[in-house]
């Protein structure tokens, strides 16, 4: 009898069997048919993603002249777990290291606060971009040093030392770009400046992947499924700039130990030939281990040769800006091709002065471009303002100044390099402003008239103004890429900007210029008889500190190659050293060679140092290599 | 010849076929566990697939001994065998070298050994032929005492050689115990105090939806109030007293509701108040009726209450860091995957990332990269459901279900008793192996590094299951052949 009830207890054992097995069963069936997450983790796990680089797209002038390529370099690894017998100081000598530096070095690599994705069953950085001395000397003896590789990364290489500016760097990526950008990871090299960053998407390529198995120690245990899953790199597109190399190295060494900017631009193109700013630096400075000391001095220089003063620099355009303003004096019917004015060494309005220098007087319209006649520059511009045509002051400047906005001024020209400045127009509200609402008269704003006063341009827009005269009524947005490899140039750098100005008053203004350069201002400027050229100085003034010299011109008259716009920064009249550095540069560019009438000033433009106590490109001297 | 033909005639067909199953499926297994990348050949003996493959072999030749020897031996040798390992573990606590901090392992140049697996079977055979004994009762206290010593003599052994995982395999003979006699009322009352424990602790931090009280705490004490009136209602077979616990019960947190709008009111304690009053009336209800059912209801009310506290004080203020962690981890208390739950995290990921199919053979990349630890030994399932997914899990799990249920079938089908009580006894062992072993894996139960009958790799375990086995299909036989 009681066997036989216990003999039930079978049954409860039995069913213990079951709810262990239903219990289990609906674990597995949560963990394996109803959670997807562990698929993921299990990827995350074992799948290691090496990164293949591409090659970077290389940089050609307009004539097909490599400017910057890729050269190897290399870093030198070291994987913690493989270290072995390694005799410290031999190392510390073929590598060229301090036995201090190494230990920190060691130290700083195994510390996850400083270094995050650390194991000891991985390659990591131990010195990047071994010199190619270091590395031949390294490579002989690395096998007696266990735990210690090469890996092979490339860097850029420049074949010349011109246009570091407009060329760029590369550099490691940022905080900011990695989280706007899922494309990038730590440690990749992201164009950072210049064309290498306006260009970056186009130079880059694509990265490709390698897809590896590793274990839980992270090692790497073999490609996964025969690399079917692998992705190769794509190389970067090759881009050839406008620059013309030549014309750049030659404007670098007329701009040497000098402050300023040279731009000259293809006026039918829009392209950009050279596009000078100085003081300037090596682009090799910015490669390399010593990269970022050599940034930091450059960073603090009291000349700023890191500013790239061609798209950058605010300047007063002074009397080129009279170019523009006879375009809209004409235009809005004050001023005709025989308006004359009367000037004797100034314009004085009761205490208000405004200097000229000596000129025969009364002068037309040709004749105070080729002079650059203050005088009859403020008398028009403020007939203009005061024209019965306009109700008020507000009205007429803003007709004014509507007309000079589509010169370009006072907006960004949007040329395909970073950082451009946009310049400044002065708005009615300046006026409010500083003189209170309306209290103020044509007289109060008279040196707009002369490119003085709050009138601010970039050289870059400078440059543009004189291409718009050259093209007698049109303008291309000023651009530095000619072509991309199996690509096409943005179509913005195709279209025409065509400001409302009747095409033949820019006839009288190149007409003006063109006496500029016979009997007026601009005399220096003139080269060889056979090619006819057009110029216009100007003297920005920039109290209390000496005038900047500028000039703008270009050549031939007729059919014109190229517009060129030259800045010395507080080197006086721009007879002085800006129309003969613009007239050589123009001379080089239309017939390859200085006239051996001209080599003289050739040299010396080349041999005046303006900064005092400066290198001739900046303040340090670029190491031997 | 006679004698085989009845013997092949005569062996239980259904377990010699899951047997070979597992041993085969486990071996496939151990394979896809150990294999590397760069392993060209796996038949080498280098390697563990190729080591297994030997232990296997050696196995059946066991099992085919064991088969040919009397059935008789084996009742008649428990007790000097039981004694003859008594021995055996004291000596290896001396001899044994250190191994991961465990001192359980006789080292015989390249073989070694482990005694604590031959104690399993030596303690089921002399429990078998201690119960077996006519005039045998659990209800006499001397005979009570003598089957306790019997198990806890070899508990109390290996767990001085530092191997708690496998002392705890000694346990499983009290399901045996059940079978035999042991009152229902102890296994349960047990296994309430168990489920409360794991409930209080890893709930206790936890908040109550707007944060009035203990979640822990609040089920804990509903379930002892529930299980209270359950009793009440059990005992009296009437359901008068328990409608004024249940009228207490929503009284006590309606008035808490209402409170609630103006005083900050935990409601775990109003359940703590609820267990003290009902138990409060349930002495007086024993005082007054002198029945003594109602100071037991009322007993373990309290003892459960003080239980469901002491939980949280021991863990809190008895049990050392370490200790207190790997609890936490297996109660899910911590989500820490790179510290004590990395284990069981990874193997977490293994099996789930098997799926409804699973990957493949040899396509599952986490055991083949070694994130799941111990893959080919203690953590052997994490390859079945990496591998083979849901569908090969849920098979290996029904496998071992089929072969106790056909152990069970066996051991009731004969009316003696010492291949009943070893029956049970191989049966409850394995019961808690396989719990303990997948629930580990699946993150379920504590990590107890104990193996998977018949598929961990190693020598020591699948010989001491075949042993377990063969000797039960010997025993079997016999009795089948003394009744033919
Ligand atoms: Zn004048």
């Amino acid at each position: 009898m009681i066997n036989d009830k216990l003999q039930n207890r079978k049954f409860v054992i039995g069913g213990l069997i079951v709810l262990v097995v239903f219990i289990y069963a609906i674990r597995l069936l949560s963990l394996q048919v109803f959670t997807s997450s562990y698929k993921v983790l299990a990827d995350d796990n074992a799948f290691y993603k090496r990164i293949l680089f591409p090659s970077r797209g290389l940089i050609y002038d307009r004539y097909g002249k490599l400017l910057v390529y890729n050269r190897p370099a290399y870093d030198i690894m070291v994987t913690m777990k493989e270290i072995s017998n390694l005799d410290t100081t031999d190392f510390c000598n073929t590598v060229g290291i301090t036995k201090e530096w190494f230990v920190q070095r060691m130290n700083d690599i195994k510390d996850r606060h400083i270094n995050q994705g650390y194991s000891p069953y991985t390659p990591q950085v131990f010195i990047t971009q071994v010199l190619p001395d270091d590395y031949a000397r390294l490579m002989e003896k690395l096998f007696h040093f266990p735990g210690f590789t090469v890996q092979r990364r490339s860097v850029r290489d420049y074949a010349y030392d011109v246009a570091a500016h407009t060329l760029g760097s590369i550099g490691e990526v940022s905080r900011t770009t990695i989280e706007n950008d899922p494309y990038y990871k730590p440690g990749d090299y992201v164009g950072i400046s210049g064309v290498e960053k306006s260009y970056e998407s186009v130079l880059r390529g694509e990265k490709g992947v390698q897809i590896l198995l590793r274990d839980s120690r992270g090692r790497i245990k073999g490609s996964y499924d025969d690399g079917k899953y692998d992705q190769q790199p794509v190389t970067g597109k090759d881009i050839t700039l406008s620059l013309d190399v030549e014309l750049q190295m030659l404007g670098e060494k007329l701009m040497q130990g000098k402050r300023g900017s040279i731009v000259a631009i293809e006026p039918s193109t829009g392209q950009i030939l050279a596009m000078v700013s100085a003081p300037s630096y090596d682009p090799k400075l910015m490669v390399g281990r010593q990269r970022s000391q050599l940034f930091q001095q450059l960073n603090t220089d009291p000349e700023r040769p890191l500013l790239d003063r061609s798209i950058m620099g605010r300047y007063p355009p002074g009397s080129t800006f009279k170019a523009a303003n006879a375009l809209i004096l004409q235009q809005e019917g004050i001023t005709t091709k025989d308006t004359r004015v009367a000037c004797h060494g100034g314009y004085f309005v009761g205490h208000f002065k405004v200097g000229c220098h000596i000129h025969p007087s009364p002068l037309d319209l040709e004749g105070a471009i080729a002079y650059s006649c203050n005088t009859y520059f403020c008398t028009e511009f403020r007939a203009m303002l005061d024209s019965k045509k306009f109700k008020n002051i507000e009205q007429s400047f803003n007709a004014w100044r509507k007309d000079i906005l589509t010169f370009g001024f006072g907006q960004k020209l949007g040329i395909d390099l970073p950082n451009e400045n946009s310049g400044f127009i002065p708005t009615t509200k300046t006026y409010n402003r500083e003189h209170g609402r309306r209290r103020w008269t044509s007289l109060n704003i008279v040196s707009d008239a002369i490119g003085q006063g709050e009138i601010i341009a970039t050289p870059l827009q400078i440059a543009n103004l004189c291409a718009l005269v050259a093209n007698r009524g049109y303008w291309i947005t000023p651009h530095i890429v000619r072509s991309i490899e199996d690509g096409n140039i943005d179509p913005r750098y195709l279209v025409k900007h065509v400001p409302p100005i009747d095409k033949w008053y820019y006839n009288n203004v190149v007409e003006g210029m063109r006496q500029s350069v016979i009997y007026g201002t601009s005399r220096i400027a003139s080269f060889g008889d056979s090619i006819v050229v057009c110029g216009k100085t100007g003297t920005s003034q920039n109290p209390p500190h000496k005038d900047h010299s500028i000039f703008m011109g270009f050549a031939p008259m007729n059919h014109p190659k190229i517009a060129i716009m030259c800045i010395v920064e507080n080197s006086g009249f721009g007879a002085t050293y800006a129309a003969p550095i613009a007239s050589l540069m123009m001379e080089f560019y239309l017939t390859r060679k200085i006239s051996p009438a001209r080599q003289g000033l050739e040299t010396t433009m080349e041999n005046t140092f303006l900064i005092p106590n400066y290198g001739s490109k900046n303040s340090i001297v670029a190491p031997a290599r | 010849m006679v004698r085989k033909i009845q013997l092949s005639h005569l062996l239980d067909k259904w377990v010699i076929l899951i047997f070979l199953l597992m041993i085969i499926f486990g071996w496939f297994n151990v394979y896809g566990a150990s294999y590397g990348f760069h392993q060209t050949n796996f038949w080498s003996f280098e390697y563990r697939s190729g080591k297994q493959l030997i232990w296997i072999a050696c196995a059946f030749v066991i099992g085919g001994v064991i088969l040919l020897l009397d059935g008789k031996y084996y009742e008649q040798l428990a007790y000097i065998f039981y004694a003859a390992v008594l021995v055996l573990l004291a000596i290896t606590i001396v001899v044994a070298p250190n191994i991961k901090g465990s001192h359980s392992w006789l080292v015989f140049g390249p073989v070694s050994f482990q005694p604590a697996e031959l104690a399993k079977l030596a303690t089921a055979l002399a429990l078998a032929k201690y119960i077996s004994h006519p005039g045998f009762s659990l209800s006499k206290r001397q005979d009570v005492w003598w089957v306790f010593g019997i198990i806890l003599t070899p508990f109390v052994l290996i767990v001085l050689q530092a191997e708690t995982g496998s002392a705890l395999v000694f346990m499983a003979f009290f399901l045996m115990l059940y079978r035999e006699g042991l009152p229902g009322i102890l296994l349960l009352i047990v296994s309430i105090l168990i489920v409360l424990f794991l409930i209080v602790l890893p709930l206790s931090e936890v908040p109550i939806y707007g944060n009035v009280g203990s979640l822990g705490f609040l089920i804990a004490l509903s379930i002892i109030f529930l299980i209270e009136i359950g009793a009440v209602v059990a005992y009296e077979r009437d359901w008068k007293t328990a409608r004024y616990f249940l009228l207490g019960g929503i009284l006590l947190f309606g008035i808490g509701l209402l409170l609630q709008m103006s005083y900050d009111v935990l409601f775990n304690q109003i359940a703590l108040i609820l267990v003290i009053l009902s138990s409060l009336y349930l002495i007086f209800l024993f005082i007054y009726k002198r029945k003594r059912a109602y100071i037991w209801i009322a007993l373990f009310a309290i003892g459960a209450t003080v239980v469901s506290f002491s939980g949280d004080y021991f863990f809190d203020h008895v049990l050392e860091q370490h200790q207190r962690t790997r609890i936490e981890v297996v109660l899910g208390m911590k989500n820490d995957p790179q510290g004590v739950g990395y284990n069981v995290n990874q193997s977490k990921i293994a099996i789930g990332s098997g799926g409804f199919w699973g990957k493949g053979f040899l396509q599952g990349t986490q055991t083949k990269l070694k994130y799941v630890p111990e893959q080919d030994t203690d953590f052997i399932f994490c390859t079945v459901g990496e591998e083979h997914g849901f569908v090969g899990s849920l098979g290996v799990l029904l496998l071992y279900a089929l072969l106790l249920f056909r152990l069970i079938y066996i051991a009731e089908s004969h009316r003696d008793t010492f291949l009943r009580v070893y029956t049970y006894s191989i049966v409850s062992i394995m019961l808690f192996h396989v719990l303990i072993n997948v629930g580990m894996v699946l993150g379920l139960t504590p990590v107890i590094g104990i193996p998977l009958p018949f598929f961990s790799y190693g020598g020591s375990s699948l010989w001491s299951f075949t042993v377990m086995l063969f000797i039960l299909l010997r025993l079997d036989v016999s009795q089948k052949m003394r009744f033919r």
